[in-house]
């Protein structure tokens, strides 16, 4: 096959910036940091996420096909998560009209 | 290619031009399933998002009711499981048969571990009474602004999105087996060793996962105490 055969040593590198990138996101949990936090452990497990994806599943040396379809999957990743948040993190900026109570009646239960 | 046509390797099938080709597509279309579940996690994650936004409190308390320790013990196993799986990759690629076999078996032992902890993790849920449905009754004494209906949904985000986690992993168990009979067997070389490769992106997939699984259930609860 002719595809790039990556030396050993990178995957151990990987490897070991994997774990201490694990360390790292563990340590911070246990400090105070208010909402930075969540931030924080989502921004080191996407650094992990790229650094499997890159060197681990060979995308660095990938053809633009392959690029091109994961960057497709993130793309409508993004979509999903930003239509979903942007309905629901929303509703409460305007109050809901008072004549928009519970109006819908249930249709009575039949009688047998 | 040469020039003979009529011919052509064993493990070049004839509706490919050349092997260039035939790898190109097997990465292309597992790729392409790879999208799909992306897709199919994502959706789970918009929803953790979302009822963890709208119970903040319980979602974070039912964090810390997690243990931190085990879940970092699997992480490594696991990152170190992504490990063994690609030096497996790497000895295909080089021709290195009884190497293919060992660390395509490691790369299972250590996915063995990881289910095994696992498992030791859903008994002790079990032993605690905090399995939604089944057996839920906290014997901790809830904060304020937690209520048991919100603590219980926390536990089954929990379960559904770990056990589906480790469901993938099962599966991933099952090619793994296949893979060391073909490799036993002598089927891969440096010229052919595609279904290493493609297993192996699949393999890192399910890593990527429990990568995000691991900091969105067991450690943004806040693990400080205040």
């Amino acid at each position: 096959m002719s595809e790039h055969i990556v030396p050993v040593r990178s995957y151990v590198l990987v490897f070991l910036a994997l774990m201490g990138l694990t360390a790292l996101t563990v340590g911070v949990a246990f400090i105070n940091l208010g909402s930075m936090n969540t931030l924080i452990a989502l921004v080191i497990a996407a650094t992990k996420m790229l650094l499997v994806m890159l060197i681990f599943m060979n995308v660095k040396y990938s053809s633009r096909l392959t690029k091109l379809a994961i960057l497709a999957a993130f793309f409508w990743l993004a979509l999903l998560l930003t239509f979903t948040m942007s309905d629901y993190f929303t509703r409460h900026w305007t109050p809901t009209p008072s004549d928009w109570g519970p109006s819908i009646s249930q249709p009575a239960p039949r009688e047998k | 290619m040469s020039e003979v046509t009529s011919e052509h390797p064993r493990y070049l099938q004839h509706h490919f031009a050349d092997m260039d080709q035939q790898n190109e597509s097997g990465t292309f279309g597992m790729w392409v399933f790879l999208v799909t579940e992306i897709m199919f996690f994502g959706g789970i994650f918009a929803a953790y998002a979302i009822y963890r936004s709208m119970y903040l409190p319980a979602f974070e308390f039912g964090s810390r009711l997690l243990d931190v320790k085990l879940g970092t013990v699997n992480t490594a196993v696991l990152i170190g499981s992504s490990l063994t799986m690609v030096l497996a990759v790497h000895a295909a690629q080089t021709g290195k048969r009884k190497a293919l076999v060992f660390y395509l078996l490691l790369t299972m032992v250590l996915g063995g571990v990881f289910l095994g902890i696992k498992s030791y993790e859903y008994y002790h849920k079990w032993e605690t009474s905090l399995v939604p449905g089944l057996r839920f009754a906290p014997e901790v004494a809830l904060p304020s602004g937690v209520t048991v209906q919100n603590l219980e949904l926390f536990f089954c985000f929990y379960f559904f999105m770990t056990a589906l986690h480790a469901l993938h992993m099962i599966i991933g168990f099952g090619i793994m087996t296949v893979l060391v009979v073909m490799s036993w067997r002598g089927r891969f070389s440096p010229e052919y060793y595609a279904p290493v490769e493609v297993s192996g992106l699949y393999w890192h997939f399910v890593d990527i996962i429990w990568i995000f699984l691991f900091p969105l259930l067991y450690l943004i609860g806040g693990r400080y105490t205040t």
